[in-house]
């Protein structure tokens, strides 16, 4: 039977890795418990990140938001800090799974599965986080688009953790909106979802950055549309345009969830629906 | 499952009660409770994390057992459905379940009382949509969850209730 182990320092942490070169990091548990038990194996070493120092907290640390890799998605969606300056994440994390699966599941462990599906990524990509990687050799930061290789793949090296997640603020409060089409509205994977963060100034788009999960490999980001939305009031027509090409942006495939074709029309769909949250103040968890 | 050989030494808080026990440290939450404890109140729908049957209270938060490995518990207070009733709000939430007629097989009941619990315990002012909400993590495969969300709904207006009626 191999070792389940919960380092609370750095430094416990790493010599572990040393000492079982085979185990794997085990955060909420809610991915990985889950495969390892299809696979019907024993259970590798698990190193467990629940009780580490310094991986708990959500902090404010100049113009930067701060969060440990193993806070839980529902202390993401709830923290004062993510509400005020960040809600596109917490609509991200609140809609992960179902409550208990969000006392347990953590950002870092959302980050790190790099499910297409993963709830919270395209908040992550528009907000232009910034993933903190710790190993022996010591820290480095990696953007999204270099943190995410590919569907379930991450640039993280064999023994090394995603210590935290660094989060710039994003400036004069633009309308941060995440939205989620699944089969139902609970403990659904997602078939499409969108994020989207708009600045507007005078009654025009400033700023578009649009983001989908689901409808590709990775998150699709699609510049076109983006351009559709600027310098003009946000519409049904500039909506519809943009809408366009997000339908040429977006490569869906077919699963038993939905099919690609159903994908790209919800993908357009969603981006057409920011109409209805234009004046909308939206805040983070709605509960 | 069998037993696995290598077990070690564990400590934690169940049902209010400190419990030293060895077990094999990757040993399922909800195994170690059914199996090795006859603690049966908690059950497995899924075993994947989707249905909610296996839900106990760590510290005070709804988690589910089936994902939660025995090495985890060290330290944690656990509460599971067989402490309900000694417990002022489980008390009440037994009594409107039955009142409301909200149990028909019974599989998922626990998991949704003790998401009922923690839910309640921290908003008695919880309206019926925070209910719907904090239940949707609960699958129930008989009731159509109407007479559940009554049950629930009933024991927050009993613990909002002025106490003493002029
Ligand atoms: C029923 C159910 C419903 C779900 N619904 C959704 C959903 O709607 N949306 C969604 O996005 N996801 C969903 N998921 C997937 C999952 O819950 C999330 O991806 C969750 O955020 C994973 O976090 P975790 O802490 O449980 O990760 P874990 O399972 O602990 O880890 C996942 C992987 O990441 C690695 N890892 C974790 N943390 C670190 C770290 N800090 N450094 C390095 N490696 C690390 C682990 O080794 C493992 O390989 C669902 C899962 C279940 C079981
Ligand atoms: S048995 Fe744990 S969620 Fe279904
Ligand atoms: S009462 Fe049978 S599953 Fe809910």
């Amino acid at each position: 039977m191999n070792p389940v182990l919960f380092p609370r320092t750095e430094e416990m942490l790493l010599s572990m890795v040393k000492a079982y070169p085979e185990a794997r990091f085990m955060a909420g548990g809610t991915d990985l418990l889950v495969a390892l038990r299809q696979k019907q194996k024993a259970l590798p070493p698990l190193i467990g990140l629940e009780r580490m120092e310094g991986m708990g907290d959500i902090l404010r640390e100049g113009d930067e938001i701060s969060i440990g890799a193993a806070c839980t998605l529902k202390e993401v969606a709830s923290h004062p800090l993510t509400r005020q300056h960040l809600p596109l994440l917490c609509q991200g994390a609140d809609s992960v799974g179902g409550p208990a699966l969000r006392n347990m599941a953590t950002l870092g462990g959302n980050l790190c599965t790099a499910s297409p599906a993963g709830d919270t990524l395209p908040a992550l990509f528009l907000l232009e986080a910034r993933p903190e990687l710790l190993s022996e050799k010591g820290l480095r930061t990696l953007s999204m688009e270099a943190f995410i290789t590919g569907p379930g793949r991450t640039a993280l090296l064999p023994g090394e953790l995603l210590h935290r997640i660094r989060i710039p603020i994003p400036p004069n409060a633009p309308i941060q909106h995440f939205e989620k089409v699944g089969n139902r509205n609970a403990m659904a994977i997602a078939v499409a979802s969108l994020a989207a963060l708009i600045r507007m100034e005078q009654g025009l788009v400033t700023q578009a950055r649009l983001a989908w999960g689901s409808v590709g490999p990775k998150v699709i980001r699609s510049s076109e549309a983006e351009a559709a939305l600027m310098g003009k009031p946000l519409r049904e027509e500039s909506l519809k345009e943009a809408a366009f090409y997000a339908q040429k942006a977006v490569q869906p495939i077919s699963d038993i969830r939905a099919s690609a074709d159903y994908r790209k029309k919800v993908s357009a769909s969603l981006l057409q629906r920011l109409i209805l949250y234009r004046d909308s103040d939206d805040k983070g968890e709605r509960s | 499952m069998s037993k696995p050989p290598e077990n070690s030494p564990i400590s934690f808080f169940l049902n209010g009660s400190p419990l030293s026990l060895s077990v094999a440290p990757g040993r399922r939450v909800v195994d170690l409770l059914r199996e090795d404890l006859h603690l049966t109140g908690t059950k497995e729908g899924c075993g994947t994390g989707e249905c909610g049957a296996c839900t106990l209270l760590v510290d005070g938060f709804p988690m589910l057992s089936c994902l939660m490995l025995a090495a985890q518990l060290e330290g944690r207070n656990i509460e599971t459905v067989e402490s309900l009733e000694k417990d002022p709000v489980g008390e009440k939430l037994i009594t409107s379940f039955e009142e409301k007629g909200a149990v028909q097989c019974g599989y998922c009941i626990p998991g949704m009382e003790m998401t009922a619990l923690a839910l309640l315990r921290n908003h008695p002012e919880a309206d019926r949509e925070d209910i719907r909400k904090s239940l949707s993590g609960n699958l129930c495969r008989c009731t159509g969850y109407v007479k559940i969300l009554d049950a629930v709904e009933d024991t927050a207006k009993k613990l909002t209730a002025p106490k003493e009626m002029p």
